[in-house]
């Protein structure tokens, strides 16, 4: 601290200090605190606020237990969340390793803005652009009825299925980068000597690349997951009534049950589940926080 | 208006690790003063706590008489030259010079009449619109000059500025320094590991070691009479004996080493027992002369650096160097795989104080 | 074939169903905006129109929600960018373990889903202060997590700063104040323009934090989400063409900018 006040004086680092202050405390931590405070409280008319009956309840965490239909929603946006992460790792390895390992140098700048210009697109553009496609008289349903596969057209939107086909679709280019990144600081002489001495290709893969992938695909999957099971954008246009996500039942906590900390409690739940995912990589791809938070 | 330093028992510790160890010392108004050891030997450090970007952790600054506690780097009568020069890239040369003149609210036309006597006096008339980036390695050495001089300090400071250059620019630039330091009269502070520049440049030098001052005196005290084992073995070429005081006397002692018992000055008052090393340098060393300092070697190799010989033997204490000014036929026969007798006079050799290395 | 024969060939394969996975859909999108359909398709192509833009144009709601986009990114802009720059600048400043910490608290922000940090935004701000959901909200919410993409921006070119520059301008003389305004501002401005380029896409594209802390305000997101669900036609895609149009320009430009400042 010394040296921060050494380098920037007494004015400029009061400036600093109070502006970090005023977004860490102000804009970061106390919300969530409260977010979280809130969510062990009852729901109360202004009147009882603060009165006997305003004390510490686990009530509206034993909702979600008791509720049956939002249990389930709840479970489906876990699985589903962990299936278009790796679905969409599947998808994205190959890319990524084609970049940072195989493409010639020169025809990197295009490839990585051809992965950036779409990343900036709007999510909900995006989402709308499946829409169109998945839609009953859609361009998805006529290619499949004349290449055999369907006899008729299927309603493909406003399931699960649709709005994980969406979600991978999405989020793809967050799981991109990362492993792009932790790739491309791989020698690529390592995989060359690797070949020379006859691994095979599927060897080179589980022995030096993923290996060396680990942190970017630690930090992929966490964003993949933590951006799909906290998608609101996408159940909302590609779902339908039949195929809530769990952000919706939150919403509609607030905005319609008009319940807020009900809907704090889930939203409390849901943020657990994040960090727990996130644990669950550091645990498994065996990665610190620093290698994540890059 | 050149101003003097002085250091009270300076000591600066970084937890437990002490860079400077209790320095006390006076540097004289419009004096070129050198400090000169090794890296990491807290000259740096000595040097940051007088331009005001360290406190020392005990004792004082004093800059013309005035404490300098609590005051810092931009209040301080001095001028920084840093080693990698820390010009403003995004500036240009004459933004770069006047500076220091704009911070402190001088109009622009009598800015631009003092970078112009600025660049006039680092022989860079008209480069004031170039960008730095531009500049050549010695160009920008000397705009880092005129920029530290545009602010009239009192005391220059200059953290091993020729480092980076080549050494022919090096040597030039030797003596433009010291031919800027007589014009201006300002103290110079001049921090470096290469002895030649201190030696060729300073009215007097400081060797400092491990945080600790040993030794502070002019070029050739430091040459002939070095106070202590490391000035003696830093300052220049020498041979080294380490051995056992077997007598003193009249300010000589006598020391046993495995070259046999050598003779030399005793300026530390050594007695008899304590262990010592004697130094000779290699141009005192003589081949088949007189005396009661007698040593066989044999010839391992000699190079010929024109005006002089160097020639390398192998001697009872290891590799000896002997250096023979170059006079055509007369240069004594230093055959190679052959055996030599050196000699030299006690009074050309030293003895000092010696914990081993 | 050679076995590289096969292997190039399937890696071609491979990358034309990439990329075509990724920009078919938005052909297809893009395309509809010139179908005559009244729904939104490309399937039956019922015929060319270009009566869909001015359509666009007539809606006034649309402006509006235009408008309100604007404002809203325009302060995250200038909230997000200082507060950015200001945990940059400390950061850079701190070591070992209170860094660390600092850093990760900066920084959860982007591992949070975005419902949450606008639900924690408008439970806190009602509790404490009793404001409710509106552009000042939507603001404080989005700044708080576009403030650490800023601030990573800052951290990243502060770290090929020579501190020396700051030391040499402070030993000639200059205030701490004007060593930051001659010295580190203009090293970090092209940061600034980029932070301020990003924060303003980020803004304009946000969704999932708008939604819970946006009060009765509709911002340009907002307003195409509920269009898509109620009162769908391709005036929706139109629009989403030009936006998708003037997102390519900015991210080329940000692509630049950060590829130019990565040399410099």
């Amino acid at each position: 601290m010394t040296e921060v006040l050494r380098r920037y004086g007494p004015v400029l680092t009061t400036v600093i200090l109070l502006a970090v202050a005023v977004w860490i405390v102000g804009l970061v931590v106390l919300p969530q605190v409260l977010m979280v405070d809130f969510s062990f409280r009852p729901m109360l008319p202004p009147a009882k606020i603060g009165g006997p009956e305003d004390v510490y309840t686990l009530k509206n965490y034993a909702t979600l237990w008791t509720n049956e239909v939002h249990r389930a929603i709840f479970v489906k946006t876990i699985w589903a969340s962990a299936l278009v992460t790796a679905v969409t790792f599947a998808v994205c390895y190959p890319i990524a390793f084609y970049m940072a390992q195989v493409a010639p140098r020169r025809r990197l700048p295009m490839l990585v803005l051809m992965l950036v210009v779409p990343f900036w697109i709007n999510e909900l553009l995006r989402t709308f652009a499946w829409y169109i496609i998945l839609a009953y008289s859609g361009p998805l349903n006529i290619l499949l009825v004349a290449l055999g596969i369907f006899t008729e057209p299927q309603r493909l939107s406003g399931g699960d299925v649709g709005v994980i086909v969406g979600m991978v679709y999405v989020y793809i280019l967050f799981m991109v980068f990362p492993i792009y990144n932790a790739l491309e600081s791989l020698d690529r002489h390592q995989i060359e000597a690797a070949r020379d001495l006859g691994a095979g290709w599927l060897r080179i893969h589980r022995r030096i690349a993923i290996p060396h992938a680990k942190p970017g695909i630690a930090v992929g999957c966490i964003m993949t997951f933590m951006l799909a099971a906290g998608s609101y954008a996408v159940p909302a246009l590609l779902g339908g009534p039949q195929s809530r996500w769990f952000t919706e039942v939150i919403y509609n906590w607030f905005f319609e049950g008009g319940n807020w900390n009900q809907g704090a409690a889930y939203a409390f739940i849901l943020l657990v589940l994040c960090v727990g995912f996130i644990l669950l990589m550091m645990k498994l791809f065996r990665v610190g926080l620093t290698d994540i938070a890059k | 208006m050149s101003r003097d330093v002085q250091l009270d028992r300076v000591t600066m510790r970084f937890g437990s690790l002490t860079a400077v160890r209790d320095v006390s010392l006076s540097i004289g108004a419009g004096e070129f003063f050198s400090f000169l050891g090794p890296s990491g030997c807290g000259k740096t450090t000595l040097l940051r706590m007088i331009s005001g970007f360290m406190e020392p952790t005990e004792g004082v600054v004093r800059i013309g008489g005035q404490d300098m506690r609590g005051i810092g780097p931009n209040k301080r009568p001095t001028a920084l030259i840093f080693q990698n020069l820390a010009l403003f890239p995004l500036m240009t040369v004459a933004e770069n010079i006047g500076f220091g003149l704009e911070v402190r609210g001088i109009p622009s036309s009598r800015r631009k009449a003092r970078v112009e006597e600025l660049l006039d006096l680092v022989a860079l008339p008209g480069t004031g619109e170039k960008k730095v980036t531009d500049l050549s390695g010695g160009q920008r050495q000397r705009i880092a000059i005129a920029r530290a001089l545009a602010v009239e300090p009192s005391v220059l400071l200059l953290d091993e500025p020729l480092s980076a250059l080549d050494l022919k620019l090096r040597q030039h630039m030797r003596a433009e320094l010291r031919a800027i330091q007589r014009r201006t009269g300002v103290t110079f502070i001049y921090i470096t590991h290469d002895q030649g520049e201190a030696l060729t440049m300073s009215d007097r030098i400081g060797v400092m070691r491990a945080g600790v001052l040993e030794q502070v005196a002019d070029g050739q005290t430091l040459y002939d009479h070095p106070a202590t084992a490391f000035v003696a073995g830093f300052v220049g070429e020498t041979n080294r004996f380490t051995g056992t005081v077997a007598e003193t006397a009249d300010g000589m002692a006598a020391l046993d080493t495995p070259a046999g018992r050598l003779l030399g000055r005793n300026p530390r008052g050594l007695g008899v027992g304590d262990r010592a090393a004697l130094f000779i340098r290699p141009e005192r060393l003589a081949v088949d002369g007189d005396g009661p300092n007698r040593l066989t070697a044999r010839v391992s190799h000699r190079d010929f650096e024109g005006s002089f010989v160097n020639a390398f033997l192998t001697g009872p204490t290891g590799t000896l160097m002997v250096q023979i000014p170059h006079r055509g036929q007369s240069d004594p026969p230093l055959v190679p795989d052959t055996d030599a007798t050196l000699t030299f006079r006690p009074q050309d050799a030293v003895a000092l104080p010696w914990e081993g290395e | 074939m050679t076995a590289a024969g096969v292997r190039r060939f399937l890696t071609r394969t491979y990358l034309v169903l990439f990329f075509g996975y990724l920009f078919v859909p938005l052909g297809i999108m893009g395309a509809a905006a010139f179908n005559t359909s009244r729904f939104p398709t490309v399937t039956p192509w019922t015929g060319f129109t270009l009566q869909w833009f001015p359509a666009l144009f007539a809606d006034q709601r649309l402006w509006q929600a235009l408008g309100t986009s604007l404002i809203v990114a325009a302060g995250v802009i200038a909230v997000a960018v200082p507060l950015g720059l200001a945990g940059a600048l400390l950061l850079n400043r701190l070591h070992s373990r209170a860094r660390t910490f600092l850093y990760a608290v900066m920084v959860s922000p982007l591992l949070t889903p975005g419902v949450i940090v606008g639900i924690s935004t408008l439970v806190f701000w009602r509790q404490w202060f009793g404001v409710s959901g509106g552009i000042f909200l939507t603001v404080v919410a989005q700044a708080s997590f576009i403030a650490a993409y800023a601030m990573l921006l800052f951290l990243a070119r502060l770290q090929r700063f020579d501190p020396s520059l700051e030391e040499a301008a402070l030993d000639l003389g200059a205030s701490h104040g004007q060593v930051f305004r001659r010295i580190t501002l203009p090293y970090l401005m092209p940061s600034v323009l980029s932070s301020a380029l990003l924060a303003f896409l980020q803004s304009f594209e946000n969704y999932n934090t708008t939604l819970f802390v946006r009060g009765l305000e509709t911002t340009l997101t907002i307003y195409i989400a509920s269009k898509v669900r109620t009162g769908l036609t391709p005036a929706v895609n139109a629009l989403s063409l030009i936006l998708i149009g003037l997102t390519i320009i900015g991210a080329v430009v940000y692509e630049i900018m950060r590829r130019r400042e990565a040399k410099a």
